[in-house]
């Protein structure tokens, strides 16, 4: 992207920014990015002066639709998974990499109904040692946070997670990390939390093919290549060998 | 209702190493064997999609699929036990090829002290350097009888090392060079040798270079990309059943080779078995296999189970110590590591191989001094390189949050500027700690699951601590900015300590009053039995355990041809 561009996309966020503001749709304080803002219909006219002033072909996420979240669990997700992993000088955050996209397909998948994991009764509640023992699925245990969320959020600040501001969503988050303020419907606010946590570290890292790590640009940010076929020319370097990142994509053989 | 098959001369549970080594051999001797694999087929093509770390690593699709059974684990016989519902630990493999899909190929041979390490302890050090409740006894054979069996596996995985002198004598090297050395090896290598130790690069089932083995199985070089452990091999470069053993013995002619086939019970009359029962995984039939010689290779803990769900053996009985089947159950020991954190230099960490690391021996088994230590064997000290994924690597210094920016900054900067001087240690066996069945949950079959009863053990801890100095003592001559060092054993976890060393439960030995099978892996109690795998580890030392559980399998391959002529007991 050239100097140029960026201010030109800098000025579109302005002015997206001050639509959002004054239509109350930021999240968290953070002006959602160009995926919410479609979903929610805004039409902020960005993306089509991008195609303008892009020499390259506009790029089309079809997968940058929901499969399992509401709208509003979407950018609750969204909102929270920012606080996880927040944009900053080194690069996006959560929103911009499209982490809640990638949580919505993780839970819509096989996983998030725990279909490889040993389902059967009884359930005791365990020692430290011994592992969770919950008979909630995930995709219902992080409704359930979600929900929680909110409710905590009124209860403590009279307001709904999204519309805190930064160190109050922190202040509920780091509430639901202990377990000990929140329970959610008995279920200690830690399980949730820490799921929150792998999948938003999941959405930024894993190939771009699960919704999230959007172009690539959690890799990008640590120097990360992706998939590579060989290192064996690398590997004994003294200096760092920075690789362009590549993808699952790049194996299908076109 | 089970439909009965025709009998067949050898029916082998599992199609993992163990299995697949001594299918090899049988069918190459001309046996017809009929292997049973509760899991998939597969080769190199499954992993045309394989550098995928959430898939396969974090999904742990190569692995066993707990909802159809796990294990149930406690800290003590007082607790409870409960099932493991989702992967921490024990990631078992599952398909043909098993966990030697998926592992990293770092491949040893136990030391000359283990197989007699009862003997040689008290020799050196007194009767009473063996505490009491530590069920350490001699393995029932010498290394030097193994070491054979040992170069048949190393040549048939094409195995890539350099000679130790600390370790036991080797009729030939290895049959490959070393790997490569990285920046961050030659950086505990100089460390190392300052402080006059003498490193060498670990053994590794990653080929170093082509190699064709003497089946004539040819295999390329191994990439160094990194998506090894937890990964299969796109090349074929990482020894795998699929890509050595199984191939041959498919050739043969002579292997039936059945998937989806779940094994449930071998049926026995308490004297001999007279063959297997299995279920169809994906239909639900279910069949009785007959056969002349039931082998099972199943891995540590269906071994064990199978044998309990079957009523064979005699049930370990933590109380009198009495009882075979179950005991000694030993894992391996992997706290008291540094962490090393450098501001200014970054390493090419993306990079990597299941088996790339380096290594010293002086602190392994009885090679220093234990007289004022307070537990016995020992530990390799290495620094290895499997390549850092971004998942599962985000070292940021203690006290660093766990999340948010700080947490961000943190693990973006330290991306590739961290590696480990870690330990692999010994773990030895202790009468309360042991496998037997769960009373409560069962698998999807209907059977119970097995229970394991662990934790570590004061030999344990002491051996942390110590060793703990020594990783220390070389991250601080390999100066990085800041270190950090583990040098607490923590209780036992069955959500964290990853680690897929997994050994005892069927020991070998050369009592039948305190050993399940002989050192052909033959079962005392039912001569056409053979239980092949790390269960038939008394201890497990501070190695990874394939290579030695592949030399049994070679020997007790040997053994079978020759029960198949002569019945009987072969000791
Ligand atoms: C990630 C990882 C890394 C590892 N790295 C190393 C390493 O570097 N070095 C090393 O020495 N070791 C390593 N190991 C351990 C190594 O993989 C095992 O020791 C070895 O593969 C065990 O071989 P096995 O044949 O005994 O068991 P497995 O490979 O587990 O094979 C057993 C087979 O039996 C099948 N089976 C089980 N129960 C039944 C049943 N009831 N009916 C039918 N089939 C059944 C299973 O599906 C499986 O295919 C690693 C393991 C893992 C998981
Ligand atoms: S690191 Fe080497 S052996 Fe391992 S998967 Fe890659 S190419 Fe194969």
């Amino acid at each position: 992207m050239s100097e140029n561009e960026n201010q030109k996309v800098d000025h579109h966020l302005k002015s997206r920014r001050t639509f959002l503001k004054n239509s109350g749709l930021t999240v968290g304080g953070i002006v959602l990015g160009g995926a919410v803002a479609n979903l929610l219909g805004v039409n902020t006219g960005g993306s089509s002066e991008h195609v303008h002033t892009s020499p390259q072909e506009p790029v089309s996420y079809p997968n940058e639709a929901l499969m399992f979240f509401t709208m509003d669990q979407y950018r609750l997700t969204a909102a929270a998974a920012e606080r996880i992993f927040p944009k900053d000088e080194l690069g996006p955050g959560a929103i911009e990499l499209n982490v809640a996209i990638y949580i919505d397909h993780q839970l819509a998948s096989p996983w998030g109904a725990n279909v490889k994991d040993y389902m059967q009764g009884p359930f005791y509640s365990p020692d430290q040692l011994q592992g969770t023992q919950l008979r909630l699925l995930r995709k219902d245990l992080f409704l359930l946070g979600l929900e929680g969320l909110d409710k905590y959020s009124n209860k403590k600040f009279k307001k709904n997670f999204i519309e805190l501001e930064v160190n109050e969503q922190d202040e509920v988050l780091t509430d639901f990390e202990s377990g000990e303020k929140y329970k959610l419907s008995g279920i200690s606010s830690s399980h949730f939390f820490s799921m929150l946590r792998t999948l938003t570290i999941e959405g930024a890292y894993a190939d771009p093919l699960y919704g999230g790590n959007k172009e690539m640009k959690g890799w990008k940010m640590r120097k990360y290549p992706g998939s590579y076929m060989s290192y064996t020319n690398d590997i004994q370097s003294n200096s760092f060998v920075e690789k362009k990142p590549q993808s699952l994509n790049s194996h299908m053989g076109h | 209702m089970s439909t009965k098959l025709p009998k067949v001369p050898v029916v082998i549970v599992g199609m993992g190493w163990a299995g697949g080594i001594i299918a090899s051999e049988l069918t190459k001797a001309g046996l017809k064997v009929v292997g049973l694999e509760r899991g998939k087929a597969r080769s190199t093509q499954d992993y045309s999609m394989g550098h995928d770390e959430l898939r396969f690593q974090h999904r742990t699709e190569l692995m066993q699929d707990l909802s159809k059974e796990t294990i149930t684990s406690r800290n003590n016989s007082k607790t409870r036990a409960l099932p493991m519902r989702h992967y921490g630990t024990f990631i078992v493999g599952d398909g043909i090829g098993g966990a030697g899909s998926h592992w990293n190929g770092q491949t040893y041979r136990f030391l000359p002290y283990d197989f007699e390490i009862k003997t040689l302890t008290e020799k050196r050090y007194g009767k009473n350097k063996i505490k009491k409740g530590y069920t350490v006894q001699d393995w029932g054979m010498t290394y030097d009888e193994l070491e054979p069996y040992y170069d048949t596996f190393e040549k048939m995985a094409g195995i890539s090392g350099e000679t130790v002198e600390l370790y036991g004598k080797r009729s030939n090297p290895y049959p490959t060079g070393p790997m490569l050395k990285t920046p961050i090896m030659e950086e505990f290598e100089k460390a190392t040798k300052k402080l006059g130790y003498k490193p060498y690069i670990l053994p590794s089932g990653n080929l170093s270079e082509n190699y064709t083995n003497p089946d004539g199985i040819s295999r390329s070089a191994c990439q160094y990309c990194a998506y090894c452990e937890n990964f299969g091999c796109e090349y074929g470069a990482k020894a795998d059943p699929v890509v050595t053993v199984i191939p041959v013995a498919k050739q043969t002619g002579n292997l039936d080779l059945r998937t989806h086939s779940n094994v449930t019970k071998i049926v026995n009359d308490g004297q001999k078995a007279t063959g297997v029962i299995y279920v169809n995984t994906l239909t639900g039939e279910e069949f009785e296999q007959p056969a002349e010689v039931v082998v099972i290779a199943s891995y540590v803990f269906n071994n064990v189970r199978l044998l309990l769900n079957s009523n064979l053996g005699k049930p370990y009985d933590p109380q009198t110590g009495a009882g075979a089947v179950g005991k000694n159950y030993a894992y391996q020991i992997s706290a008291g590591g540094s962490t090393l954190f450098f501001d200014n230099k970054e390493f090419n960490l993306y990079g990597g191989a299941g088996a790339l690391g380096i290594e010293i021996a002086e602190f392994t088994g009885d090679n220093f001094d234990h007289t004022n230590e307070n537990f016995i064997h020992g530990a390799g000290i290495r620094t290895t390189q499997y390549g850092d994924r971004p998942i599962a690597v985000n070292r940021v210094p203690n006290g660093t949050a766990s999340w948010g920016s700080e947490f961000k900054k943190q693990s973006i900067k330290y991306a590739n500027s961290t590696f480990p001087v870690k330990i692999q240690g010994a773990s030895l066996p202790h009468q309360q700690n042991y496998l037997d069945l769960d009373p409560t949950y069962k698998d999807a079959y209907g059977m119970p699951l097995l229970r394991m009863t662990y934790d570590y053990t004061e030999q344990d801890k002491e051996m942390v601590k110590y060793m703990s100095k020594v990783t220390r003592n070389i991250a601080e001559n390999i100066g990085p900015d800041h270190i950090e060092t583990s040098e607490e054993q923590a209780p036992f976890n069955v959500n964290k300590d990853t680690n897929t060393h997994n050994t005892g439960g069927v020991i070998m030995g050369a009592d039948p009053q305190t050993s399940a099978v002989n050192s052909y892996l033959q079962m005392w109690d039912a001569e056409n039995v053979f239980v092949a795998g790390a269960s038939a580890f008394p201890h497990n030392s501070c190695f990874n355990p394939t290579g030695t559980l592949g030399a049994l399998s070679y020997r007790a391959a040997e053994g079978i041809i020759r029960y198949m002529k002569d019945g009987g007991s072969l000791v």
